[in-house]
Parts: structure tokens; C-alpha cells; sequence
């Protein structure tokens, strides 16, 4: 990829317009990715709350699980999760598990 | 264009010619907290706003860091702003000068120079503005004050262009409370000659965008790169501002003023009031005795303008550079002294050349030390930094 040289940035390193990160992928520093294990998973939405990303997804539906029937899941947006293992950390029934990226 | 006659003349200490200039840039937003010696600059503009003549927001802020804050975020906006602090103030500030000329935002700010604690002093030399040289500003240094008056105007016009922040400093004190006459332009005039240039981008609800986010290696070196270039283009249009000013209100200055340099074997480089005035008096004096003296004083500090000083000094068989701050641990500790060596070595020029430091804590510089250099010159010139004015 080449990136811009200095003579075509916008001056004073502006941002010129707003939502930019939906074009700019921001998870390439991620080394350990959160995978979810739907099967532990209570719906209780604490990887949700904490995660300073706002890369956990809450997906509405109807979703069976084993004979239980849920009406929401979460899932995780890997373009911007950064890997910070805070959601695996603060899952109460240890349904996240962090594992390395493999590229 | 056709020469404005002069309107109006008035006995002004440099920190009240500021104020007038300010007031007829018409200004948008004053944030400033007092510091000698640059209080009366804002005391001044105070009594503007409240009398009605000067229909700007000022605001009190509770120190310099939140004075060049708040007119950051005011010029972000798109607003004309104005500061001014001294010494300390400035020092506190310091990391918002980087902030204001990185976000590229047309600042002006008046530093009546003052020296640096420890030990405290309120007098006047250029430590403050010496530590601030690598910033990012446009820096001038003025001599009278109609200069500063004329300069204030100048910068708006000059930050406007080239979307930089410019600092006017000139002598703490011997300058900034001492009263001189001043010739005043018509208001509208100087607002004619100063029409808005508001940045492409500015804070606006309508139209958001993002001001000072995170640069990763792959994008920071190329803002700053973006700097030098400003800097760059800024010499350019410094002289071109000069220029149209003087063809408008009858009064100019170039980058670098002289004094009998023309025929001069020994020549005194320095810059600010005292010593440029004291330094023409001593030309004078070493004249008589038949030395072939001249003064040169570097108007515009930074960006640095190099062939202007080169050409200046082309005839001289040596010189002297009086600096009133010091560099500490420095080769030479003269700042201007270094700009000038660096400015000849990459030109390939080799002249002897006396680094003077004086004047530091407001140290008087006399007359019959400035003379005493010219004859330094004449008999052992060499290479070597005099602390002159010091109990050694
Ligand atoms: S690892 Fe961090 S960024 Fe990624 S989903 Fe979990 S909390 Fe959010
Ligand atoms: S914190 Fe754990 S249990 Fe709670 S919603 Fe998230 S993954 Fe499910």
C-alpha cells in the first residue's frame, strides 16, 4: 500500500471528515483474539459493557442453544477488536477464551 | 497603491502600540493571565473591550498553559485571537506553542521578553524567546514601537497565509514600558489589509472534523515535515507582507535592518531595541575614530533568513554577534551567533567572527561596550565568546 506523502495530508494533521475508522481497519496490533463459546454464554452482557472498543456485537434473533432459546448473542467485530483480553477477563462464566492470532 | 496619510500620532510604550494594533486587527477572542512585564498589553485591551471599542471575547483564564489553551481552541474555530505573555508565562505555555503551530492555527502573540528564573528577575533579555525558537512559530524580534505596532498588523496578515502561529517580542521593559511616538493607521485601512483567511478547516458543528488525533510512525513525520515546509514558505511571504505593508502605510523593515553596513569593515549582528540602538550610537562613535563600523539586526528570527544576513555581511573583514541569552553548554553560547556560524558554514563562508553575550537579566549594555567591540574587531579578530557586563 502506498500511503499519502506529506504535500497531500490536510494541514495541521486534520481529520476532514467524520466516522473515518469505518475505512481504517484498526486491529492490526491485535497478537491474542476473544473467541466466544455460546454454549457458557448467560446473555448477562458484561463483555459488551466493558469493552472500551465497542467491538462486541448484540445481535437480536432467535437463536436455540442446546434446548435453551435465546433472543440475543454476542459476537465479536475482529476489524477493530484490539485483543486486550478484557472481555475473557470479565466474563463471569469464563465463556471467552483468548486465543493467538494466526495469520 | 497610493500612500495613507498619516491620521493619527500618539506617545505609546510598546506594550500600548500592541494593543492599538490588536485592536485594529479586530480581533475575536483575547484569552491572556498577567505576567511582567506584559500586563499592560491586556490591561489596555481590557479598557477597549469595555469602552466598546473592540467588540472581542476576553477571557480570564488561571495560567498561560490556559491562556494559549483557550486561544487554541478559539482559533480551532475559526476565530482571530491574540495572547501575550513573558519569561515564566511563556515557559508554561511551552508545550502548547508546539500544539498551536502543529495544528497550523494563525495565532499572534506579543512577548515582551523577559529573563528566566533561577534567580527571579523581571528585567528584560531573550532567554524566554530563545527557549521557544524551535517551536514552530514565526518569530519576530522588533526595535521601537512603532515597529511593533506595524509587526502586529504584519503577523495577522502573514499567520492568515501561511496558517502559522507568530510571535512579536521585543525588549521587556526597556520597550515595553518605555513611551515613544507612534504613528497609528486608519482602523479600516488596517482591516482592508486584512481580510479573514479562515483555515479550510475549522471546529463547526455543521461540518465535524477531527483536530490533533493519534499519528502512527507511518503518518507523524509527515505533519512535521508539513512545518518545515510552512516555515519555508513562510520567509517568502514574511517578505512579501513587508512589502505591501509598506506600500499601503508607508512603513517597512525587511527581515534584516542595517545601519552604514554598506562600506563597513566590522559589523555588530545582534537584535532588539537596546542593543541595535546602543549599537548604531557606538558605529557612529567608532566612525569618528575611523573605523569603518556597521549594525545589522535580524527582524525576522525564525524562520531564519539566511541570504539576507550572508549578503549583509559579504563585505565586512570581521564581526560581532551580541546575543542576550545564553545557550547553555553550547560550542558557543550565543543563539544567534550559532544560527549565523551554521548559516556561514553551509555556505562555505569563513570570517572571524566574536560571539558577545550581554545584557542578560537587563545588565546594561553601554554604549561604550558596543564600541569597545568595534575596536576588539579592528585589533585581535578572532574566534572566541565574550561574556561582556559580567564580574569575572
Ligand atoms: S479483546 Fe478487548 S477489544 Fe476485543 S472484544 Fe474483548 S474487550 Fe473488546
Ligand atoms: S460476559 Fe460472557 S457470559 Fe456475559 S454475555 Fe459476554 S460472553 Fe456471555
Amino acid at each position: 500500500m502506498t500511503l499519502p506523502k506529506a504535500t497531500q495530508l490536510p494541514i495541521g494533521a486534520v481529520i476532514p471528515e467524520p466516522g473515518s475508522t469505518r475505512k481504517n481497519i484498526t486491529a492490526g496490533w491485535r497478537t491474542l483474539r476473544p473467541v466466544i463459546n455460546d454454549e457458557r454464554c448467560i446473555r448477562c452482557q458484561l463483555c459488551w459493557l466493558y469493552c472500551p472498543e465497542g467491538t462486541i456485537v448484540e445481535k437480536r434473533g432467535v437463536f436455540k442453544v442446546g434446548n435453551r432459546t435465546y433472543d440475543v448473542k454476542y459476537e465479536i467485530n475482529y476489524d477493530y477488536c484490539k485483543g486486550c483480553g478484557i472481555c475473557a477477563n470479565e466474563c463471569p462464566t469464563k465463556a471467552i477464551e483468548m486465543v493467538p492470532e494466526t495469520t | 497603491m497610493q500612500i495613507q496619510e498619516v491620521k493619527h500620532k500618539e506617545a505609546l510604550t510598546s506594550n500600548y502600540a500592541v494593543a492599538y494594533a490588536v485592536k485594529a486587527a479586530d480581533v475575536d477572542v483575547i484569552a491572556v493571565y498577567p505576567i511582567t512585564p506584559q500586563t499592560t498589553i491586556v490591561e489596555k485591551l481590557a479598557e477597549f473591550v469595555a469602552n466598546g471599542e473592540l467588540n472581542a471575547e476576553l477571557i480570564h483564564v488561571e495560567s498561560e498553559h490556559s491562556a494559549l489553551s483557550a486561544v487554541v481552541g478559539a482559533s480551532a474555530t475559526g476565530a482571530r485571537v491574540f495572547t501575550a505573555t513573558s519569561s515564566q508565562g511563556l515557559e508554561y505555555a511551552h508545550e502548547i506553542l508546539h500544539i498551536a503551530s502543529a495544528l497550523r492555527l494563525p495565532i499572534v502573540m506579543a512577548v515582551p521578553a523577559r529573563a528566566l528564573s533561577a534567580p527571579i528577575s523581571i528585567h528584560g533579555d531573550y532567554s524566554d524567546v530563545m527557549n521557544a525558537r524551535d517551536t514552530g512559530w514565526v518569530i519576530y524580534i522588533v526595535a521601537s514601537a512603532q515597529e511593533a505596532y506595524d509587526t502586529i498588523i504584519q503577523a495577522y496578515r502573514l499567520a492568515e497565509s501561511v496558517y502559522l502561529p507568530v510571535m512579536v517580542a521585543y525588549d521587556g521593559f526597556l520597550m515595553s514600558h518605555t513611551v515613544e511616538p507612534v504613528e497609528l493607521n486608519d482602523e479600516s485601512e488596517v482591516r482592508k489589509f486584512l481580510p479573514r483567511q479562515i483555515r479550510p478547516y475549522t471546529l463547526n458543528p455543521k461540518r465535524p472534523v477531527t483536530m490533533g488525533p493519534l499519528a502512527s510512525p507511518d503518518w507523524y513525520y509527515e505533519f512535521k515535515y508539513q512545518q518545515v515546509l510552512a516555515l519555508r514558505e513562510a520567509y517568502k511571504v514574511a517578505k512579501e507582507v513587508d512589502v505591501a505593508y509598506g506600500s499601503k502605510f508607508g512603513r517597512s523593515y525587511g527581515v534584516v535592518e542595517t545601519y552604514k553596513i554598506e562600506d563597513a569593515d566590522y559589523a555588530l549582528v545582534t537584535y532588539g531595541g537596546a542593543a541595535y540602538g546602543n549599537a548604531r550610537i557606538a558605529a557612529d562613535r567608532a566612525r569618528e575614530k575611523g573605523i569603518a563600523a556597521g549594525v545589522i539586526r535580524v527582524r525576522l528570527y525564525r524562520p531564519f533568513p539566511t541570504l539576507e544576513i550572508l549578503k549583509a555581511l559579504e563585505g565586512v573583514k570581521a564581526f560581532a554577534v551580541v546575543d542576550r541569552a545564553i545557550m547553555f553548554g553550547s560550542p558557543a553560547e550565543g543563539p544567534l551567533y550559532k544560527d549565523i556560524a551554521t548559516a556561514m558554514y553551509m555556505n562555505g563562508i569563513d570570517k572571524p567572527a566574536i560571539n558577545i553575550i550581554h545584557g542578560i537579566g537587563q545588565r546594561t549594555i553601554y554604549v561604550e561596550d558596543l564600541y569597545k567591540v568595534y575596536t576588539m574587531l579592528k585589533d585581535r579578530p578572532g574566534k572566541e565568546v565574550v561574556f561582556m557586563g559580567v564580574r569575572i
